[in-house]
């Protein structure tokens, strides 16, 4: 399936590559420098590019591209998630998954891509399982190591390969038993010109971070279930249950994982929690706009508004711009045309603004179309939907471990058209 | 593990070779032959020096910079003999890497490659099966042809192998020697085949995935093996999910007949997705008999939905288009909600689901309609993808939406991003022509964009214009006065090539201005771009056949402009329109019809997607994407008439009844195995084993495989009220917790009541477990909570459910969940229930007799002990444990029941007990031969021994029809012994004969806690076979049994103390006994 993997940096530099099968000279990646060239952003590079006796699939993902070459048909996605796998593999052993990282562990990078992946077919990719084979960098390891001479590599058959649950090793002990669960929503909203919602749903996850000792085998169950329109689940939860009772019942990976993402069914409002008013205009024949925009809550349970970010990628005619923010502070990069303002928490008494000149080229047309708004924005312990844990119940241990819920929604993709 | 070295008779060939490559590789080493090679490099030399140092850490380093070498894709194949040398290396490490590098470049130095192909056969016969899977696998990643022969021996060897991650190695090692040598084609089908049968998970993605490359035509090697790939489905590992449903997606459409009410199949499937499908079914039934659908075919479909839930993109779309290509309609609706939420992944993902949602869109809009808001663009997406969000929106548009669509797309048309802009306007045009209702206002809204200030809208408005315009040819001579306006402004080509065309085309309903604008374009000919100069000559002919009175003049100069133009298209187009329409005298007979041939009705372009054509490529796959055919893409073939033979799939009638009514005993072992599909059928197994085995230890083992449920089913009817009854309060609890903690605003105030509160009510629903696990003791049982006693709970409830079943490791690898019919397993159950124990005690206690009674076992621990382990037995696995009932075979022996498991898949056959290795005095009755014992069966049986009141151990040798295992027996002195039931009064009588000598005793120390009544029984009743005897005094506990071989008494007496410690007394004949009794108790007694 995957023939040979190339790591490739922003500037183009091929500075890794992995052959499962022989070997396939460089120049083949020729082809998705071709591709590059003609996209001009990465973003529009396509994630398949065919060439006379190859296919490349990739991703771009912290800057860096990953190139895999195939030969023959496979499913484009099976690929493309097998390489963010690799990616966040990556982050899990180094922390970041940078060109800097990846040339500082290469060898390590090695024997991971050694074991995801045989003959182009993956072999492993649970990090449970791989951190029993290979054991992730520490200072205080590289240290033992070097005087006890010991490996970083495990003998042994990690015992998760052979056991139907291998997401959890065996012999996990902890002393203190916590499982911390972490709600996170997500407004996705298109606000239009007017303020009305064109669109907005909200998606959520719950991340867990479970370190329990043992065998532990937890349910999860909800105040409101029903709620929960669209659930994709981590492998450990049984999908019999789910369907039968709505309860989560799972053996949890040993760690931090994702445990589900859903999507709140569409048939309730979503209350979006703050409003924008904007006032953005261009003169016409005059080298100067006007920027005027003032956020403020709304819908919003109580609860504050936090966080708020505003990102706006302005027109390219767009030289300079002259801006007083009420709170906050503001940059504007004149080479991306982006202009940060970085509100902080709002106080319903003084509403944030942000007002100034813009500074056009002189000469050019005014551009047609006012910019939309990016807003990110974050309220701790509120769960937008509503959703609400009921309990968590362990069994097959005997000891009391730590339980804890916490609730965050931000911002998704949130967009104001001006 | 005697055994073992049966298992390292290597060939004699092989042997030799390994010798070859030592010497080989020992002449070479020293002599510095390398001088072809040093010459090349010098920097490399110390790395050299480094390999062949004898320390560890240098060669260590020494790789990790050669693998830095060809990570970077930098030449280190010159260092070939020097690394190739360590490959034999002790160090894991160093082991691994060499590996990586041999893997890079044995392809190049074939000759120097093979000096390492006999370490690698010496590591496929190691005992440790990582070691072996990866010898297997460099081995066979080494593309070295002349190994052929060795590879195709090793996968055989593999495929055979007792460990499932071997298997699945040899399953990926099949591919690679395929690709290496297709002439071994017909041998590795063999493998396949044998593989394809296996009942792994682990397995059963790559043997897919090896049958997928190498003989994807052989579809009847799937026939038998469909049904267990369908169930065993949900428990592979994600990559193989994808493989196999894609294999199964083919396999059904060659299998079954169409579930679809049309007979033409996908294509004619757009026209009718709502209203006639009533209709459709009506018309059908009439026509032939009702469509029944194979169970098989919805098996495949039922069992593939729950993976719609998969947190894997690639297992989503798997399932998808398998829904897509072979459910019927009306069900693959179910998909689309599982599409929309892979849009939020990123981008590459995004990219691939848009693009199947577009082709899916054009055949069945509905499916994707209640998501049409899902596919707004937003100003971040990249263009690519708003691109073929725009398309899905098309596809979706109808009469009801597309107005809202219609406001949509005004925002699009002004994004900053031109191509996207573009592409709307073109989404307009197609909208336009699509949907008659709303083509005069999409054509005002295009006409609005043509007075817009940039250049790229302005010109695809005109494409678009002119396309609608030749679509409908009524009267729109205003819009064509205003295009012709916009000739001086727009400079795009395409655009005023339009726009020159629109009025050659409509010349004579504008026909003031057609020839003025003629006489601009002749003034600017020389300068037009030659798109442009085409069109010029175009409206030039068609006004001077229409108007030749204005523009006669006009035209001949075009003409001859083109004439000697630099481009030759344009000499040659302004040589045929001269030669057709100005009359000469050699002029043919095609100029009589010149104003036919230019002014002839053209057919209005179909303003199409351009995913139209993609559908006969299979969802999901790269041909799609790419709408071309891409190397190894296997067609999806169309239903059959006539469905096969259904039969073919059928199992053997004993598999058959295994696979689809699992008895009461298949079910119980579930659980554990079938992940998602328990909680059914979990109860049922509860309550089969509690009925089945109603004294301790059975709800230990649902609690191991979770659920509320199980613990609040499974204790029998005598027990079945308290458990409930504690469950509800804990419930109450716990409750309660989650309660406050909703209310409580702060996260640290959460966390505070949390700890107080959770901890109450985990403590409560333990022992609520607890008491429902055990009946037998429960009563006495209700406040445990010692860890001490949770260990020894465990290990009751794991080793019970390996001898009632399988060990418990080989089970949960082991796919099929159904155990073989004929092999009924023995449930040890004790032949005095719980009752009838007491009513023996109250005997006792009336009758003062002195009598010393051999009473039923208070407890019988379930703990099993190995016997012959399954790796050492060549797949027979035997553990023993101690049923503690008088024996049938002999007063003094102690009866022992052995479990045999087969774990290879094949019959063993003739088990017996071979010759018996036993101390002076030691007698043995052994059992009765297994005649045959099926692949994954299990028998129990029992022998008697006769231990003499020793902990020696009986050594005798387990043999089978073709091998002996040496195994041995050594009994816990605690088994040694049988419970006698006596009064108080007789114990204190014996007692008092039993001083001196015949006494030890110890001093314990512990918690309080742990000298509870109920705790110091089970405690010592664990350990030791023992009754216990009534007692007057709370301080006092007081234990009973005499030895098996002898008989002689032993007397055993807590006498708890102030403070935490407690005096443990023996009292025996049998002093040797005594006190090993006496340390296998202390240490029990005294733990935390």
């Amino acid at each position: 399936m995957i023939h040979s993997l190339f790591l490739i940096n922003c500037s183009g530099d091929i500075f890794l590559e992995k052959h499962w099968k022989s070997v396939v000279s460089q120049s083949v990646c020729d082809y998705f420098f071709e591709a590059q060239e003609k996209a001009a952003d990465v973003e529009n590079v396509p994630p398949v590019i065919s060439t006379p006796h190859h296919y490349l699939i990739s991703i771009y993902r912290d800057k860096l591209f990953f190139v895999s070459v195939i030969q023959t048909e496979v499913p484009p996605l099976f690929v493309i998630e097998f390489l963010h796998r690799v990616a966040d593999t990556f982050q899990d052993y180094f922390g970041e998954c940078s060109e800097a990282a990846i040339k500082d562990n290469v060898v390590i990078v090695y024997e991971l891509l050694e074991e995801m992946l045989d003959n182009g077919f993956p072999l492993a990719t649970e990090s449970n399982i791989l951190k029993e084979l290979i054991k992730p960098p520490t200072i205080l390891r590289s240290v033992v190591n070097s005087i006890t001479g010991s490996s970083n590599v495990g003998d042994t058959l990690p015992t998760g390969q052979l056991s139907n649950i291998p997401w959890r090793r065996a012999g996990v002990k902890y002393t203190n038993n916590e499982a911390y669960f972490d709600v996170v929503e997500e407004i996705d909203a298109i606000i239009d010109k007017s303020g009305s919602t064109v669109f907005a749903e909200i998606q959520g996850v719950i991340d867990a971070c479970i370190k329990l000792s043992g065998m532990p085998d937890l349910s999860l169950s909800f105040m409101n279930p029903r709620l929960l329109d669209d659930v994709s689940f981590h492998p450990c939860i049984r999908f019999k249950r789910w369907e039968s009772e709505r309860v989560l019942s799972f053996i949890p990976p040993d760690g931090n994982f994702r445990l589900i993402s859903y999507r709140v069914s569409s048939q309730n409002l979503v209350a979006i929690p703050v409003y924008v008013k904007h006032n953005i205009s261009f003169k016409e024949n005059s080298s100067c706009g006007r920027f005027d925009v003032t956020i403020g809550p709304k819908q919003n349970m109580g609860k504050t508004v936090e966080g708020i970010t505003v990102t706006v990628h302005m027109p390219k005619v767009v030289l300079n711009m002259n801006l007083t923010p009420t709170q906050g502070s503001y940059t504007f990069d004149p080479v991306t045309k982006v202009l940060t303002w970085d509100v902080g928490k709002i106080t319903p008494q003084k509403l944030p603004s942000l007002k100034g000149l813009v500074n056009l080229q002189s000469g050019a047309p005014k551009p047609e179309e006012n910019p939309s708004l990016n807003i990110q924005f974050k309220i701790q312990q509120l769960a937008i939907s509503g959703l609400k844990v009921n309990r968590l119940d362990m069994y097959g241990e005997k000891y009391k471990p730590f339980k804890g819920v916490k609730y965050v929604t931000k911002a998704g993709k949130f967009q104001v058209r001006t | 593990m005697a055994s073992n070295s049966l298992a390292y008779n290597e060939q004699a060939g092989a042997g030799e070779t390994a010798e070859l490559g030592q010497e080989a590789a020992a002449t070479m080493s020293p002599s510095g032959a390398f001088g072809l090679f040093s010459s090349d490099l010098k920097k490399n030399e110390d790395l050299k020096q480094m390999l062949e140092s004898n320390k560890d850490s240098a060669k260590l380093d020494a790789m990790k910079r050669i693998v830095g070498m060809i990570a970077k894709g930098r030449n280190a194949s010159e260092l070939f003999p020097a690394v190739v040398k360590n490959v034999a290396s002790k160090n894991i490490e160093i082991k691994k890497l060499v590996y990586v590098y041999l893997v890079r470049y044995a392809e190049e130095q074939q000759d120097l490659a093979l000096l390492s192909i006999s370490t690698f056969q010496r590591a496929l016969k190691d005992p440790n099966q990582l070691i072996r899977a990866s010898a297997l696998r460099v081995l066979s990643s080494i593309r070295v042809p002349i190994i052929v022969p060795i590879m195709m021996l090793a996968i055989k060897d593999a495929s055979a192998d007792l460990s499932p991650y071997v298997r699945k190695n040899a399953a990926h090692a099949i591919q690679k020697l395929y690709s290496l040598d297709p002439e071994q084609k017909e041998m590795l089908i063999e493998v396949i085949e044998k593989l394809l049968k296996d009942k792994s998970t682990l397995v059963a993605g790559s043997v897919v995935m090896a049958f997928e490359e190498v003989c994807p035509e052989r579809i009847d090697l799937i026939h038998k093996n469909y049904r267990k790939l369908c169930n065993l489905l949900v428990d592979v590992e994600e990559w193989g999910q994808v493989v196999i449903i894609h294999m199964l997606t083919r396999y059904a459409r060659t299998q079954f007949v169409s579930p679809w009410k049309e007979d033409g199949g996908a294509e004619d499937s757009e026209k009718n997705f709502y209203e006639s499908d009533d209709e459709q079914r009506e018309g059908t039934e009439r026509r032939k008999k009702p469509y029944a659908m194979d169970p098989d075919h919805r098996l495949l479909i039922r069992n593939t939905k729950p993976l719609l839930q998969s947190r894997n993109a690639a297992v989503v779309m798997a399932v998808a288009q398998l829904y897509w290509h072979i459910s019927p309609k009306s069900e693959a609706g179910v998909i689309s909600k599982s599409l929309v939420r892979l849009l939020r992944s990123n981008r590459e993902v995004q990219y691939i689901v848009l693009q199947n949602i577009a082709t899916m869109s054009i055949q069945r809009k509905g499916m994707f309609e209640p998501y049409l808001k899902s596919f707004y663009v937003r100003s971040t997406d990249p263009t690519m993808i708003k691109t073929l969000k725009l398309e899905i929106l098309t596809n979706l548009a109808n009469e009801a939406n597309v107005s809202t669509l219609l406001r949509e797309f005004q925002t699009y048309v002004r994004s900053q991003d031109k191509q996207f802009a573009a592409a709307t306007i073109q989404t307009v045009g197609r909208c336009a022509s699509s949907i008659s209702e709303v083509s005069d206002s999409c054509l005002s809204g295009l006409v609005c964009l043509l007075s817009s200030r940039d250049e790229v809208v302005v010109a695809e408005s005109v494409v678009v214009i002119k396309k609608l315009l030749q679509m409908r040819p009524a009267q729109h001579g205003e819009i064509i006065k205003h295009m012709a306006k916009l000739l001086d402004s727009i400079t795009v080509p395409v655009a005023r090539a339009s726009i020159l065309w629109l009025i050659g085309e409509n010349c004579e309903r504008v026909p003031k201005i057609a020839p003025d604008v003629l006489r601009k374009m002749a003034k600017s000919f020389t300068s037009e771009d030659d798109l442009v100069k085409l069109q010029i000559l175009n409206l030039g002919a068609k006004l001077y056949l229409t108007n030749s009175k204005q523009t006669k003049l006009l035209t001949q100069y075009i003409l001859n402009l083109g004439k000697y133009d630099q481009n030759y298209d344009i000499r040659d187009r302004t040589r045929f329109i001269r030669q057709l329409i100005v009359p000469n005298e050699k002029s043919g007979a095609l100029s009589k019809y010149a104003k036919k041939i230019f002014l002839a009705q053209k057919p209005a372009p179909l303003l199409e997607s351009p995913f139209k054509d993609r559908d006969h490529f299979q969802l999901g796959t790269l041909s799609h994407t790419l709408n071309t055919k891409a190397a190894g893409y296997l067609e999806l073939s169309n239903w059959p008439e006539v469905a096969p033979d259904p039969s073919v799939r059928n199992v053997e009638v004993v598999e058959l009844t295994k696979e689809w009514t699992p008895a009461g005993k298949a079910k119980k072992e579930n659980p554990a195995k079938k992940f998602y599909s328990e909680s059914e059928e979990e109860e049922d197994s509860s309550d089969s084993s509690s009925e089945s085995e109603s004294e301790s230890g059975s709800g230990s083992e649902e609690e191991a495989d979770s659920s509320e449920d199980s613990s609040a089913s499974s204790p029998s009817e005598q027990e079945g009220e308290s458990a409930s009854e504690s469950e509800g309060r804990s419930k109450r609890t716990a409750k309660k917790s989650w309660k406050t903690r909703a209310k409580s605003d702060s996260e640290d105030e959460e966390k505070e009541n949390e700890k107080s509160k959770s901890s109450d009510s985990s403590s409560a629903e333990s022992s609520s477990a607890e008491e429902s696990s055990s009946d037998a003791e429960s009563e006495s049982e209700s406040d445990s909570g010692p860890d001490s006693r949770k260990v020894t709970k465990e290990k009751e409830g794991r080793p019970k459910q390996a001898r009632s079943t399988l060990p418990k490791d080989v089970s949960l690898l082991d796919l099929d969940d159904f155990n073989s019919v004929s092999t009924p397993v023995a449930l040890p159950t004790p032949v005095l229930s719980p009752s009838l124990r007491a009513d023996l005690e109250g005997l006792n206690l009336s009758t003062t007799s002195s009598v010393i009674n051999v009473s039923s076992p208070v407890f019988v621990p379930m703990k099993t002990h190995v016997l012959l382990h399954r790796m050492s037995g060549k797949g027979l696995a035997a553990h023993y444990f101690f049923p503690r009932q008088p024996c049938i075979f002999g007063a003094k022996m102690v009866s022992v029941q052995i479990t045999l498991n087969n774990t290879t898949d094949q019959k063993i056959e003739n088990i017996h007990v071979g010759e018996k290795k036993l101390p002076a005095g030691m007698q043995m009755h052994a059992f009765s031969p297994v005649d045959s014992l099926e692949p994954e069966g299990s028998v129990t049986v029992s022998m008697g021994i006769d231990f003499c009141d020793s902990t020696q151990t009986a050594s005798f040798q387990l043999c089978t029809k073709d091998d002996c295992f040496s195994v041995n027996i050594q009994p816990p002195v605690g088994e040694l012994l049988l419970p006698v039931a006596m009064s108080e009064k007789d114990f204190k009588k014996e007692q008092g004969m039993l001083t001196g000598m015949n006494e030890t005793s110890a001093l314990i120390v512990a918690t309080p806690q742990d000298f509870t009544p109920s705790v110091i029984l089970q405690k010592v009743v664990n350990v030791a076979n023992v009754g216990a005897v009534p007692s007057g005094q709370d301080h006092l506990h007081r234990f009973a049994a005499r030895t098996v071989h002898s008989g002689s008494l032993m007397l055993v007496t807590v006498e708890l103390k102030e403070g935490s410690t407690a005096q443990l007394i023996i009292n025996t004949e049998k002093t040797v006994i005594g006190s090993v009794l006496l340390r296998e108790l202390k240490p029990v007694l005294s733990q935390g």
